[in-house]
C-alpha cells in the first residue's frame, strides 16, 4: 500500500504501526510485549507516521525500530541518545523516540544516559531492562544483581551493587522517570503516552524479561506492583521513594515541569555579512 | 632593519617573545592586521610555553608582497620583550649572524642561544617611553617601533590597534594608540617597507576559514567536544551558525559528537564536527555508521603532534594513516587536506559537498600549522558546487528502497517528514530495503554499491595543485604544501626546474591523473610532516609512484621549512650523482 492510499492517521490503528518485518526476537521475549504497548501507544496519539523517528544501539531489543512503520535508525551500540539528539536538535517538529537495553543505555552508553538526563531535550526514551545482555548470549548487564552466577564471564557474579536507572536519572536532572512491565502493555502503552506528551526527556524504565537467559525473571509477573499514588513532583521526595522501592513498581514515579532544551537564537546574517567581518 | 632588499618582492620575517601578559602575540597580531590593511600578504604562527594560560609565547611573522604560504629558514628580526624561558622556542627562533636583536634598554642581554650566531643587539628605550603614557606598555611603544620600518602609516597601525583591542576598554585602547605613535619617533620611518596596495585582503586563520567554508557549503549543524587546536574553529562557528539557521552543540564526548552529526544528517541537515587526533580515534566507529548507512558528514580534523595526548599545541600531518585505514570492515569514505590557510574554506566547502553529493563522510586533516595561524590572503575562491543530496522525486513504490543498488551506486536519501518513503537507516548489513541481511549476495551488493559511489567519483582539477614542470617532482599533502611550493620555487630559480603535486583530495585518490601529473619525473620525492611516511606508503599501495620514489619524511612538531626540503633535495642529488 502506498502512503497516498493509507488511511488518515486518526484512523489508524496499532497494526498499521507495524511494518510488516517479523521480529527475531525469541517466543516469549519480553520485547514483543514493549513492541505491542509503543504501536498502541502511538495509534492512540494518532501520530503521522513520517514525523516519527526511533533511533536505536546494538541489541535485541534495539532491533524495534525495523518493526515500526516510521522513519528509524538502528545505529550503533550505546550511541542511540547522541544520534537522537542530534536528530531532535535539527529537526525540532519531530518526534523522536530513542529504544535500547540496559546494555546499551547504561554500559556502553553510560555517559551519554546522564548527559541525556541534564540536558532535557524533548526525547522519549524507553529502556528495556531484563538484566542481562540478550543478544551476545547471557552476560551480565549493570543492572543484573551481584550475586548472579550463570555468566560464563562472571562465574562468582560481577560483586558489584546494581545501576539504578530511575535514581540515576532523577540524580542527572530527568524530569520525567516512570516504570513499565512490558506483561503489562496496556498499562505501559498509559504511561508510553504519557512520556511523548511531556515536553521533555522522558525515561521510561521497562522491565522486560529475556526467557532465554533469564528464564528465573518469568516470575516478574507475580512481583511487579502499581503505585498509582501518582508522580512525585519533589526531587527530595521522589529520591527517597526510589532509593526505599524494590524496582519493582510500575507507573510514573516523578514528573516536574522544566525548561526543555532549545538551540542559541540569532537574528539572520547574509554569508556577505560574515565574509565583511574577514576583511583586512 | 635588514631585510631583502629585492625591490620586485621586499618581504621580512620577524618574531616576537615575551612572557605572559608581554602581549607578544597581540603585538605580532595588531602587525599583521595593519600589514593587511596597507595590502600586504603575512602568515603568523604562533608558539606557547607549557603554562595553560599566561605562559611565554613566541609569534613568528613573515611579510611580503605576494601571497606568504609558509615560513622563512631565518629570521630578520627578534624583539625580545623580555628573554625569560626564551630557550623553550630556540627551535622556533632561527637567528643568524643578520639577524637584528631588538630589546629594552633596561633590559638583560639575550642568552647566549641567541647571540652565538653573531647576531647584533640594537636597544630602544621602550620602557621609558611606555613609562611617560599613563598605561602604557612597553610592547605596544615596540610595535610603533617595528611598524615605522615596515613604512606602516599610524591610520594603519592605529586602526589594527582598535580592532585587535576591541574587547578592551577606551583607555586602555587609548594607551596603546599613545604608546604607537611614542614608537613611530623611535626609528627612520620606512626602513623597510613591503610593496603593499593590494585591494581586498582577508586577516583569517585556518580554523576561521574552514569555518567559513562549512558555512558557504550550508552546514547547518556542528556537534563536537572543545580539543586543541580545532577548538577555535567551533568558537567561530558557535556564534555565527545561528545566524545562518544552524547551530552548535557541545557534546558530552566525541561518541556522542558524532553520532549527534549523524542523527541531524539523517534529518535531512549538512552536519559537521571539528576534533583532533584523541577526538577522531573516538570518532572512527560512529564513521563506520555513517559510511553503512550511507549518512553523510564531515568530520575535520585540525592535526597536532601524536600518538595520545601527544603535543596539543604543535602541528604535524601524523593522523593520516588513522583516516584513510582506520575504519574497520570495507568502509570506503573521502580523505581530503587543505593546502593553505584560505585553501582550508575552499577544501571545506568542497569536502562538505562531496560528502552530501556522495552520501559518505568525509575526513578533512587540517592541522595546527594552518587551524590557529593567522595570514593575510586573497579571499578563498568558492568551490564547485556539486549536485545536493539526492532525494526521492515523484511516486514512490512501496515499499521504499533506500539502498536500492544504481550505476553510480548513490540512492535517494528522504529525510523524517517525507511521505511515501519511510526508512530505518542501517548499520548492519542490509538488503536494498535496509532491512538487515547477512546474505553473501546482499553484503556484495552493498559493499559494491558504496564502493561505486567513490570509484566514479570525478573530482575535476581540484584534486591537486600541480606547479611548475621539470624532472624533479615534490608530490606532498596538507599543509606541507607553503613549504614545499617555496622549495621548488628556490630550486627551479637555481636551475633545477622542479614540479609540485599537492594533493588536496587523497581518498578517492585521482590515480590516473597522479599517474599522468607524475609523468617524465625523474626524481620524486613525497615531502610530509610524520615520521612514517604516511602518504609515500599510501601511495604505494595504491601503486602510483615508481621505484625510484623517495620519503621526505619527518615528525613534528615543527612545520617545514623551505630550505630544509632545498637541502634535503640537493643532497640526495648529489649522493646520487
Ligand atoms: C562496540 C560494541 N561492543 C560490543 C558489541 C556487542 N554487543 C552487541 S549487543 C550487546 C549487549 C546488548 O545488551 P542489551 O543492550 O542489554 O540488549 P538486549 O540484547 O539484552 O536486548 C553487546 C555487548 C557491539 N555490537 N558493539
Ligand atoms: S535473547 Fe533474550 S532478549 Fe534476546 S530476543 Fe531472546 S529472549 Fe529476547
Amino acid at each position: 500500500m502506498t502512503e497516498s492510499q493509507s488511511p488518515t492517521t486518526s484512523t489508524l490503528r496499532a497494526r498499521d504501526y507495524k511494518s510488516g518485518v517479523t521480529p527475531v526476537w525469541c517466543p516469549g521475549c519480553g520485547h514483543h510485549g514493549v513492541l505491542a504497548a509503543l504501536t498502541r501507544a502511538l495509534a492512540h496519539l494518532e501520530l503521522p507516521r513520517e514525523r516519527l523517528a526511533l533511533i536505536s544501539g546494538i541489541g535485541c531489543s534495539s532491533r524495534l525500530p525495523a518493526y515500526v512503520a516510521a522513519y528509524g535508525f538502528h545505529g550503533v551500540h550505546g550511541r542511540a541518545l547522541a544520534l537522537a539528539g542530534g536528530l531532535k536538535a535539527a529537526r525540532p517538529e519531530l518526534t523522536v523516540l530513542v529504544l535500547g537495553g540496559d546494555g546499551d543505555g547504561f554500559s556502553i552508553g553510560g555517559n551519554h544516559f546522564l548527559h541525556a538526563c541534564r540536558r532535557n531535550q524533548d526525547l522519549t526514551y524507553v529502556v528495556m531492562d531484563n538484566e542481562v545482555y540478550g543478544m551476545t548470549k547471557g552476560q551480565a548487564s549493570p543492572t543484573t544483581a551481584p550475586d548472579w552466577q550463570q555468566a560464563k564471564l562472571t562465574p562468582h557474579g560481577t560483586g558489584m551493587p546494581r545501576f539504578l536507572p530511575t535514581a540515576i536519572a532523577l540524580a542527572a536532572g530527568a524530569g520525567f522517570i516512570a516504570r513499565g512491565f512490558s506483561g503489562d502493555p496496556a498499562g505501559l502503552s498509559r504511561l508510553l503516552v504519557e512520556a511523548i506528551e511531556y515536553p521533555g526527556f522522558a525515561l521510561v524504565h521497562v522491565l522486560t524479561p529475556c526467557p532465554t537467559f533469564r528464564p528465573e525473571h518469568r516470575d516478574w509477573k507475580g512481583r511487579v506492583h502499581v503505585d498509582d499514588t501518582g508522580p512525585s513532583t519533589d526531587p527530595v521526595a521522589a529520591a527517597r521513594r526510589i532509593q526505599a522501592d524494590d524496582g519493582k513498581t510500575l507507573g510514573l514515579l516523578f514528573r516536574r515541569a522544566l525548561t526543555p532544551w532549545r538551540a542559541e537564537q540569532a537574528p539572520a546574517c547574509t554569508l556577505e555579512e560574515i565574509e565583511s567581518g574577514l576583511l583586512a | 632593519m635588514p631585510c631583502n632588499r629585492d625591490p620586485v618582492a621586499p618581504e621580512g620575517m620577524l618574531a616576537i617573545t615575551g612572557a605572559g601578559g608581554h602581549g607578544a602575540l597581540t603585538t605580532a597580531q595588531i602587525l599583521l592586521a595593519a600589514l593587511g590593511r596597507a595590502g600586504v600578504h603575512g602568515l603568523l604562527t604562533r608558539a606557547a610555553g607549557p603554562q595553560i594560560r599566561g605562559g611565554e609565547s613566541a609569534a613568528t611573522l613573515r611579510f611580503a608582497s605576494r601571497p606568504v604560504a609558509c615560513m622563512a629558514d631565518r629570521l630578520d628580526l627578534l624583539l625580545g620583550l623580555d628573554w625569560a624561558n626564551v630557550e623553550r622556542f630556540v627551535d622556533e627562533l632561527p637567528v643568524d649572524a643578520d639577524t637584528l636583536i631588538l630589546q629594552d634598554v633596561a633590559s638583560v642581554p639575550p642568552p647566549p642561544c641567541l647571540t652565538g650566531c653573531g647576531a647584533r643587539v640594537r636597544a630602544l628605550p621602550l620602557a621609558a617611553r611606555a613609562a611617560e603614557i599613563p598605561g602604557g606598555r612597553a610592547n605596544m611603544v615596540a610595535l610603533g617601533a617595528l611598524g615605522g620600518w615596515l613604512g606602516l602609516s599610524h591610520a594603519a597601525l592605529s586602526a589594527a590597534s582598535e580592532r585587535v583591542l576591541a574587547s578592551k576598554d577606551a583607555a586602555t585602547r587609548a594607551a596603546a594608540i599613545a604608546c604607537l605613535e611614542a614608537g613611530l619617533g623611535l626609528v627612520e620611518q620606512g626602513g623597510c617597507a613591503p610593496v603593499g596596495g593590494a585591494a581586498g585582503l582577508w586577516n583569517l586563520s585556518g580554523n576561521e576559514a574552514a569555518g567559513l567554508g562549512a558555512l558557504r557549503a550550508g552546514v547547518r549543524f556542528v556537534a563536537a567536544y572543545p580539543i586543541t587546536p580545532a577548538t577555535e574553529l567551533l568558537e567561530w562557528l558557535a556564534p555565527r551558525l545561528p545566524q545562518r539557521d544552524g547551530q552548535l552543540l557541545q557534546a558530552e564526548d566525541e561518541l556522542a559528537a558524532v553520532n549527534m552529526v549523524i542523527g541531524a544528517s539523517f534529518g535531512g541537515v549538512a552536519a559537521l564536527t571539528a576534533t583532533s587526533g584523541p577526538g577522531l580515534s573516538l570518532m572512527v566507529e560512529g564513521l563506520g555508521l555513517a559510511v553503512a548507512s550511507e549518512t553523510p558528514l564531515v568530520v575535520v580534523d585540525v592535526q597536532r603532534g601524536g600518538p595520545s595526548t601527544g603535543i596539543p599545541t604543535k602541528t604535524e600531518q601524523s593522523d593520516l594513516g588513522l583516516a584513510l585505514y582506520g575504519l574497520h570492515g570495507d568502509a570506503p569514505h573521502l580523505v581530503l587536506a587543505p593546502l593553505g590557510i584560505a585553501d582550508c574554506c575552499f577544501t571545506l566547502e568542497w569536502a562538505v559537498g562531496l560528502a552530501e553529493h556522495l552520501q559518505t563522510v568525509a575526513i578533512v586533516l587540517s592541522d595546527q600549522a594552518l587551524g590557529q595561524s593567522r595570514a593575510i590572503v586573497d579571499p578563498p575562491p568558492r568551490a564547485p558546487q556539486l549536485p545536493s543530496r539526492l532525494v526521492p522525486d515523484g511516486p514512490l513504490d512501496a515499499p521504499f528502497q533506500r539502498y536500492a543498488p544504481s550505476v553510480d551506486g548513490r540512492s535517494p536519501m528522504p529525510a523524517p517528514g517525507r511521505s511515501g518513503c519511510r526508512y530505518v537507516a542501517e548499520g548492519l548489513e542490509h538488503d536494498a530495503s535496509g532491512t538487515p541481511s547477512s546474505l553473501a549476495a546482499d553484503h556484495r551488493q552493498q559493499l559494491d554499491k558504496r564502493a561505486r559511489k567513490l570509484d566514479g567519483l570525478d573530482p575535476g582539477p581540484d584534486w591537486a595543485e600541480i606547479r611548475g614542470r621539470g624532472t624533479r617532482c615534490l608530490v606532498t599533502w596538507g599543509s606541507s604544501a607553503g613549504a614545499v611550493f617555496e622549495a621548488a620555487a628556490r630550486l627551479t630559480a637555481a636551475g633545477r626546474p622542479t614540479r609540485v603535486i599537492a594533493l588536496r583530495l587523497i581518498a578517492p585518490l585521482a590515480r590516473a591523473a597522479l599517474r599522468e601529473a607524475l609523468d617524465g619525473a625523474a626524481w620524486i620525492w613525497v615531502v610530509e610532516l610524520n615520521q612514517d611516511g604516511q602518504l609515500f606508503a599510501h601511495l604505494h599501495a595504491q601503486r602510483v609512484l615508481p621505484p625510484q620514489a623517495r620519503a621526505l619524511a619527518r615528525p613534528g612538531p615543527l612545520a617545514w621549512r623551505p630550505g630544509e626540503i632545498v637541502a634535503a633535495v640537493l643532497d640526495a642529488e648529489e649522493t646520487d650523482d
